[in-house]
């Protein structure tokens, strides 16, 4: 498990990595630019937070330094300038060095950060730290005899050798490599500190029939410095060629077409057997299968008409093959979350340390499955949420105890299906959310006026704003205002909602509200004037007849009594603005959003329906009503109905109905 | 995964002692008594590192390395060359034959491990 959650972690790094260091070369273009300072912030912040999480302290504790000096920058008078971003690209690749080998790489953090500091303050950088500078090329035949340059750099590593770079000048052309030679050099440098004896022992068994050259710093002027063009920066690892030939080392001698490629790249350790793939390639493949389905329906309507005995042999098989890929596309999608929430209760364990305060964290709902896609997207927003539960959510013992309470503080992370939606929350019975507190940052901080009129929710909403903290001392965990804005953008991406409620005192709850949609859902298809329209199944309760005093529209009452309960109703027809004659029989589908129901007046119930969700075009996305569109087996098009707004039009019209009712009472 | 070294000696107690080292620190370790039997086994499987004795009965260690690294299998193995005597002139044939290193005996086992760490990885 762990091993898995390392994996997973590197993975994430390597992605975050590149961004970082895309930001930082953007930056570099755009030395001004809020939004890419910004991204960088956020990636670092990232960084340190997944590092701190899966125990990686030395990288948590310089990747918490780099962003501090950023931080100064960002507010300072001096701009980003060449000087700190090559430091800082430089301090990008360390970053990587400190996740394969925390303990051989952090000799170097130290003096990374003082250049780093240096170059923020607009100082001229001083003369490169002294120490030794070392060029070495091995023998020719070294790979054949089972030498492994590999582990020779794994071992300068450890000496603190930083900036290894292979020098690739000598390797041939394809045509002429030969792949068991090894024809690369390298060069690094080393920390004065490190004897002379040391470094040389490390060449033991090589140094009969190799070059090396190792001096000190100071006299070895025609090293390429430190800002070098960053498109020298290592390259990702070269992907293990399967040759019949057995190659030594594929990733120290690749054959030829990835000449550019630095053999110095640190060994990686295997990657668990998963892929990541793209979004974009999922939902495609999910798009395609929705065609399929729309298709096969198509099919089925024309055989079943021509009834040929032989083409409705080929359409069933052509059902079962649609069914069966539309499964096996949504099963590669659907995982439990309960996959994510393990990885919290390390982080909740950590926080608790390092906060110092007892926290009792529990789970619920771990088999709720999500797509697979948003469940990776989850994890980043829901480690900010419950950090910042801990950290600025719940009180410290000392305070809990003198407001009465249990001194462990308590934070639940939940999942739960909700009608045609999962919900998420996360609740602690901290200090609550402070509406003053968070206005008048929001206020100092240039987010809103002074004599903005905000109600409560929309001042808790200010806190997913970018820029926003109200914490008091910078910790290592959170309060710079990355990080919730994050969430924001993530929930967003993922169309869903975020809802904060809380009680001063008595603490707070995160709700993320996201669509179970998958790109198909099974769906009932209705028809209101003529027209064909879609609920999502999950969300359907159950459909009655409309009771036939209720067959015209009348003020009498807008209430169904359903075995006892009363359930409001709105009719489609009225809703839609359709003025035909109404026909007789109306039926009533009873559906639920969020715990509550309402009933909805159709026409006419159709069946059910595979529904391939389609998207609304920009022009017709502020639809309150609709939130797709899918198309039927006969090729027309029908409206998927919005199940949560039409449960809370039709909540809005019982509260406006018993208002009436109780000042007529009165 | 676990590398495996082949451990080729005739004298029992050395490879005893080579195994329990390297079996400790996590790395497999297979047996041969002399360098026939090296030549055989390390054809038929291939080692993350071989150690080999000189002086053994049927085919000692600098031969067993000269005719092994005439075989196809033999590439980018590496081969650690453990002899008694002290003089440059068999380290430098051992080198000759494909050795990639070479280790005095009497070694311990810190030694031991260091070096093969150090040509096989950990």
């Amino acid at each position: 498990m762990d091993e898995e959650i390392g994996g997973l972690f590197r993975q994430e790094a390597a992605e975050l990595m590149a961004s970082l260091e895309r930001g930082l070369l953007d930056l570099e273009r755009a030395p001004k630019d809020r939004a890419i300072i910004d991204a960088v912030f956020r990636d670092l912040h990232t960084i340190k937070g997944s590092g701190a999480m899966f125990g990686f302290a030395a990288l948590a504790r310089f990747v918490h330094e780099f962003e501090s000096v950023f931080d100064n920058l960002r507010q300072g008078t001096h701009g980003v300038d060449q000087a700190v971003i090559a430091v800082a690209l430089r301090s990008c690749d360390h970053i990587g060095r400190l996740i394969e080998a925390p303990e051989g790489a952090e000799a170097a953090s130290a003096e990374l950060l003082d250049a780093l500091r240096l170059a923020a303050s607009g100082e001229t950088a001083a003369a490169p730290p002294p120490g030794w500078s070392l060029v070495f090329r091995l023998g020719r035949q070294v790979l054949r005899l089972g030498g492994n340059p590999r582990l020779l750099l794994a071992e300068l590593a450890e000496l603190g050798a930083a900036d290894i770079r292979a020098r690739l000048a000598a390797i041939p052309a394809l045509d002429a490599l030969d792949p068991q030679d090894c024809c690369t050099g390298w060069q690094a440098s080393l920390p004065a500190t490190v004897p002379q004896t040391a470094i040389e022992d490390i060449f033991l068994f090589y140094r009969d029939d190799m070059q090396f050259n190792l001096q000190d710093a100071a006299s070895a002027p025609d090293l390429p410095a430190a800002a070098q063009p960053p498109a020298e920066a290592p390259a990702p690892p070269v992907p293990a060629p399967s040759d019949p030939v057995p190659v030594p080392d594929p990733a120290v001698a690749p054959p030829a077409p990835v000449r550019e490629a630095p053999a110095a790249a640190p060994a990686n350790p295997p990657v668990a057997e998963t892929m990541r793939v793209e979004t974009g390639r999922l939902d495609e493949l999910m798009d395609r299968v929705g065609e399929l389905v729309i298709a096969e329906a198509r099919l089925s309507a024309l055989a079943q008409r021509f009834g040929d005995p032989s083409l409705l042999a080929v359409t069933e098989d052509i059902q079962r093959l649609s069914s069966g890929m539309r499964n096996a596309t949504m099963s590669i999608r659907m995982v439990p979350i309960g996959s994510i929430m393990g990885r919290f209760r390390r982080l909740m364990r950590d926080l608790s340390q390092t906060l110092g305060k007892p926290i009792a964290f529990t789970t619920g709902g771990e088999d709720t499955e999500l797509d697979k896609t948003v469940i990776e997207l989850l994890a980043d927003p829901l480690v900010h949420i419950l950090r910042n539960s801990a950290d600025h959510g719940l009180e410290s013992a000392e305070a809990r105890r003198a407001a009465g309470k249990p001194e462990t503080g308590s934070i639940e992370l939940a999942a739960a299906y909700s009608g045609a939606e999962v919900l998420i929350t996360v609740r602690d019975d901290g200090r609550g959310l402070d509406a003053e507190a968070i206005r008048s940052q929001a206020i100092a901080r240039n987010m809103i006026t002074a004599d903005a009129q905000l109600s409560q929710s929309e001042t808790f909403r200010l806190i997913f704003e970018p820029g926003f903290s109200t914490a008091k001392k910078v910790t290592e965990l959170s309060g710079r205002g990355v990080g919730l804005d994050v969430v924001k953008r993530t929930i967003e991406t993922l169309r869903g909602q975020i809802d904060l409620a809380s009680e001063p005192g008595k603490g707070a709850t995160v709700t993320l509200r996201l669509p179970l949609t998958l790109a198909i859902v099974d769906g009932l298809q209705i028809e209101v004037g003529g027209e064909n329209y879609t609920f999502p199944l999950a969300a359907v309760e159950e459909c009655v007849e409309l009771p036939p005093e209720f067959e015209t529209e009348g003020r009498s009452s807008s209430f169904l009594n359903i075995r006892g309960g009363l359930v409001p109703f709105l009719r489609l027809r009225t809703l839609f603005a359709i003025r035909e004659p109404v026909p007789p029989f109306q039926k009533v589908v009873i559906v639920s959003a969020g715990g509550q129901r309402i009933g909805l007046v159709v026409d006419r119930i159709v069946g059910n329906n595979q529904t391939v969700i389609k998207q609304l075009s920009r022009l017709h996305a502020h639809l309150k009503c609709f939130s797709g569109a899918t198309i039927l087996g006969d090729g027309s098009v029908a409206l998927i109905l919005d199940v949560p707004q039409l449960v809370s039009l039709g909540r809005a019209q019982e509260d406006r109905l018993r208002d009436q009712h109780g000042e007529r009472a009165a | 995964m676990t590398k495996t070294i082949l451990a080729v000696d005739d004298s029992p107690s050395v490879r005893q002692m080579v195994r329990l080292t390297l079996t400790g620190a996590g790395y497999s370790v297979v047996e041969a008594v002399d360098g026939q039997d090296a030549l055989e086994k390390a054809s038929a499987q291939k080692f993350d590192a071989i150690l080999t004795d000189q002086n053994m009965p049927r085919l000692d260690g600098i031969s067993f390395i000269r005719k092994f690294r005439d075989t196809a299998s033999a590439v980018g193995v590496p081969i650690v060359f453990l002899s008694t005597e002290s003089h440059e002139g068999l380290k430098q044939q051992a080198r000759e034959a494909g050795a990639i290193g070479w280790m005095m005996k009497p070694f311990d086992q810190a030694q031991l491990l260091a070096v093969v760490k150090k040509v096989a990885g950990a």
